[in-house]
């Protein structure tokens, strides 16, 4: 069985003869707290600047300074940008981590390290490139206690030169990171420039990974799902936003501060927004709801912790009929522990979050410009429908950073529901609160503040009848969660359809969901090139499902429910909604230890259980 | 059918002077026990509101859970109404403030409500000075569940079965100075005219107002050892001022001595006037607010009266600068920034 499709079996100077080009992960390894992420970014960038595809992953840990950060940069040229398991191409910056990370590599990958460490001992089968930074960095910076922040953008010049990456590129990516700081910029230039200097005077390039110009990302961007998150937000009209500071959520609403303050204040200097950091969840989303009720587009963002605490008002939200948007940005569970990692965790639980009946809508993107789009998605159907909608993102997509193409300006207008105002009431005359007229489960409503006698309604939680008054009938409780029910079948034809991609007469599906995307394209060539075995592929993109997902199940005899959970938590969601005889077509195939779903993995599990 | 047109009738109701009877403030028939001091603090605040001629449909009512937050359904039906979630009304007053800045915030908590399960949500609205009418029906027990003790019972107070309090209360008066709240005041349900003036000079005033208002539970505190009981609060209370109020739109010249007398101008012009009962208490000194609370509960007096008063502190409204018209009705014009705002940003991030 093949393990790796890009990484030489051979080593040492045979690999001379050997050009891989474009197709390589480069691991760099630091301590957090060390400016490496200015490195990271403008290494990235320059390879993005050739025209090359590319993903950048930051696994970090739950600490500000000290501890160990793994930065990935995938480089690819069929455009696969999800993760890869095997590193090709380690800096290791990190004393405390570097044998660990260089026993870790597959034979014949390169190591970047730092002279003294003498990681070249370790092992024979490796690539060595020693480089003492300190005195390359001293020669540069004068001013020693600025030294420590440049040093990593000396390895920046390093791999340029290995990989071939054109200094003129990584100057402007240099330019663009330090912006206006000019001497910032020039002082990280000599930093790189030395590097380069150095790597081209005295080392002597073996490893077959090569950077050549290339024209796939002419007039894309990169951007990490959480700011592009709330540029949606910010288009989609959204003018409250309540929340507390969680990981990996914080960087959502602190970008959309940024973006609210140049896009948002008018030219009297008044905004056209409130944004709120509250006390804890709690009364972040009651301010949601509060601001929801009383008319304001509103939303919050947090982490599965944080959806927990909301969970009984969301209860409220859900019999109140409320609008709302909630962003759960998902990581690994409790706060001690794994944080800052990846997971596909709150799936089940938010689809019922709270008490008693309750179901809620769900968008799921899985790329910076689904958070684009879905933002507005969100919005309009937490109006249509009043209530909250969830968009559930997780940590690989709102923090790392994503090539992507362009957002594209929501051409669908703002829709703000069944509201009904002075004009409508002085035709009327009165309203019924909760009374469906329409037949689609949806009542009308009124907003706090409309001058009209008939406009007050008395908002409380399950108990009321359809003109909102106080009711313990049965009869009125079950005609009102009928309709509620009747509200959420409704939404099954407005939430978003999912993807379907189909291969040559495939006999198997899969069926994914988020950033498991990116593992799943990439695992589908290789179950085709390496097994034969042909899928097709849905990407659910909603909860609840809608007829696609049925149809595409009754269409395959096996279908693979790929997600990053233990407990196949939307697998158990599609067994509540199957019909009998396709429940036992469903198989599980989990991926939880944090890290972004990379394909191989997929494709492992995938051609074991199909017996190959 | 008659002709001519009828004459006035002398018993034409009376009206305020927005054109309204007292009718359009009222609201459905109260569900709590007779005598209960909330029904009267509900007819207080339908006084108040019809007196200072508030439009009520400016008015939204915001409650959490218990008897004291049922009660917005017994008075204002022409205002918009939310009985929330227990203890977090203070979060759903916020957002609906920031969604619509000239809704007149009016929220009714009870001392389990806030000083228990919802002290975490009280202590932040107060630090916030939102504008809002924060009224705790404090009784100094949970009515819905049948008797038990809250945090703002006094030590020593005892329950109808017997049980003693043996943790000190909280003063939800004192927290409220010390937090930054701008009008903060205790009352007596019992007390038809503090109580009514207050309320007046509450919706004249554009901050955060915590009144605390006693409000014995006939049904499960009103007994002999309970230190919140009609009785006991009569016989120990204390009063600071005698109050009077001048609203904005009545033209009296104010006169006052001011040796006597302090005189409080409020946000929209009205004048609330202090007579001295005390006679170095100064209503806008913090710090003398806090230590004459102190001293109330060592002397086991029942302390009412317009503790403290800042008419001059910026309101949480005032601080998110935003545009006068409410953020709710906003349209897409103005919140949705057009095709070259998103242009730029894509351009930064090629």
């Amino acid at each position: 069985m093949a393990t790796t499709d890009v990484t030489p079996q051979s080593t040492g100077g045979q690999l001379g003869r050997k050009r891989i080009v474009n197709d390589m992960s480069i691991q760099v390894a630091t301590v957090n707290g060390s400016g490496s992420q200015s490195s990271n970014t403008v290494l990235l960038r320059a390879i993005f600047q050739m025209g090359v595809p590319i993903s950048g992953k930051n696994l970090f840990p739950s600490n500000i300074a000290g501890l160990p950060t793994w930065y990935t940069i995938r480089a690819n040229k069929d455009g696969y940008i999800g993760r890869k398991k095997e590193i090709d191409f380690l800096v290791a910056m990190n004393a405390e981590t570097a044998q660990d990370d260089v026993m870790s590599l597959a034979p014949g990958a390169s190591v970047l390290y730092d002279e003294p460490l003498a990681l070249d001992r370790l092992r024979s089968d490796l690539i060595f490139y020693a480089v003492p930074y300190d005195k390359l960095v001293a020669a540069v910076c004068p001013e020693a206690k600025l030294r420590k922040l440049v040093k990593n953008m000396v390895y920046v010049g390093v791999v340029a030169q290995l990989l071939e990456v054109e200094m003129g590129e990584v100057e402007k990516a240099i330019r663009k990171q330090f912006a206006t700081k000019v001497k910032a910029a020039n002082l990280n230039l000599a930093a790189a420039q030395a590097g380069f200097d150095y790597a081209k005077a005295s080392l002597q390039k073996r490893g077959a990974f090569y950077i050549e110009r290339m024209d796939k990302t002419a007039g894309k961007i990169i951007i990490d799902g959480n700011s592009a998150a709330a540029l949606g937000c910010m288009f989609a009209g959204c003018t409250v936003v309540t929340w507390y500071p969680i990981t990996p959520s914080s960087s959502l609403v602190e970008t959309m501060i940024e973006y609210m303050k140049d896009y948002r204040i008018g030219p009297d200097g008044k905004a056209t927004f409130a944004i709120v950091q509250a006390e804890d969840e709690l009364a972040a989303i009651g301010m949601v709801i509060g601001a929801g009720w009383a008319g304001a587009r509103s939303m919050t963002a947090t982490a599965g912790p944080g959806i927990s605490l909301m969970s009984e008002f969301s209860g409220l939200a859900y019999y109140a009929e409320i609008p709302g948007v909630i962003w759960d940005i998902q990581r690994v569970g409790p706060s001690t522990g794994l944080p800052t990692r990846t997971s596909q965790g709150d799936i089940l639980s938010t689809a019922f979050l709270s008490h008693g009946d309750t179901k809620n809508i769900m968008l799921i993107p899985c790329s910076a410009a689904e958070c684009f789009s879905m933002a507005s998605e969100a919005f309009n159907l937490a109006e249509q429908f009043q209530t909250l909608v969830f968009v559930m993102s997780d940590l690989d997509l709102g923090m790392n950073n994503w090539m992507s193409d362009p957002f594209e300006y929501p051409t669908a207008p703002i829709k703000r529901g069944k509201v009904l105002d002075k004009q409508d009431l002085e035709k009327l005359g009165s309203f019924a609160r909760y009374k469906d007229l329409d037949g689609d489960g949806v009542g009308y409503r009124t907003l706090p503040g409309t001058d009209h006698p008939a406009a007050a309604y008395f908002t409380r939680g399950s108990g009321h009848n359809d003109k909102s008054n106080y009711s313990e009938r049965p009869d009125d409780y079950e005609d009102n969660m009928e309709r509620l029910n009747r509200k959420f079948e409704t939404a099954r034809s407005f939430v978003p359809r999912p993807e379907v991609l189909k291969g040559n007469k495939a006999k198997i599906g899969i069926i994914a969901y988020g950033t498991s995307h990116w593992g799943i394209i990439e695992s589908r060539d290789q179950l085709r090139n390496e097994y034969a075995i042909e899928t097709d592929y849905l990407r659910l993109r909603a909860y609840p499902f809608t007829r696609e997902v049925h149809d595409f199940i009754e269409q395959h005899e096996r279908v693979y429910v790929v997600e990053q959970n233990r407990d196949a938590q939307m697998l158990s969601l599609l067994k509540l909604d199957l019909k009998p005889e396709l429940l036992t077509r469903l198989r599980s195939i989990s991926h939880l230890d944090g890290l972004p779903l990379d394909a191989r993995s997929v494709t492992d599990e995938l051609s074991t259980m199909e017996g190959k | 059918m008659a002709t001519t047109p009828a004459e006035p009738r002398s018993s034409e109701p009376k009206t305020n002077h927005i054109g309204l009877t007292v009718i359009d403030y009222k609201g459905g028939k109260t569900t709590l026990c007779a005598g209960c001091g909330h029904n009267a603090i509900s007819e207080r605040i339908i006084e108040a509101m019809y007196d200072m001629g508030v439009q009520p449909e400016r008015v939204a009512k915001l409650s959490g859970i218990g008897c004291s937050s049922k009660s917005p359904a017994y008075f204002m039906n022409r205002s918009h109404s939310f009985n929330s979630v227990h203890g977090r009304m203070p979060s759903v007053a916020t957002g609906a403030m920031l969604a619509n800045r000239n809704l007149i915030a009016l929220g009714v908590s009870g001392d389990g409500d806030t000083a228990s399960i919802g002290i975490g949500q009280f202590v932040h609205l107060m630090r916030r000075n939102l504008p809002i009418i924060y009224i705790i029906e404090d009784n100094g027990v949970y009515g819905l569940t049948k008797g038990q003790f809250s945090a703002t019972a006094d030590l020593g107070s005892k329950l109808k079965s017997g049980v003693i309090n043996d943790l000190p209360p909280i003063d939800t008066c004192a927290l409220a100075i010390e937090l930054g709240a701008t009008f903060v005041g205790r009352s007596f349900s019992g007390d038809k005219r503090q109580l009514s003036t207050m309320l007046k000079a509450a919706i004249a005033h554009d901050g955060t107002v915590m009144l605390d208002v006693v409000s014995p539970c006939v049904t499960f505190n009103d007994h002999e050892g309970s230190t919140k009981s009609y009785k006991y609060v009569k016989d120990h209370e204390e009063t600071l001022q005698e109050m009077s109020f001048v609203p904005h739109f009545e033209e009296i010249d104010v006169e006052y001595d001011p040796g006597t007398t302090v005189n409080v101008t409020m946000h929209d012009g009205s004048h609330l006037q202090l007579r001295k009962l005390e006679e170095d208490y100064d209503p806008t000194n913090r710090i003398q607010a806090i230590t004459r609370l102190t001293e109330a509960h060592e002397k086991g007096e029942v302390l009412t009266g317009l503790f403290y008063v800042n008419t001059k502190a910026p309101s949480f409204l005032d601080m998110l600068n935003m545009v006068d018209q409410p953020l709710a009705t906003l349209p897409e014009s103005v919140t949705r920034p057009g095709r070259e705002a998103l242009e730029a940003a894509m351009e930064e991030l090629r």
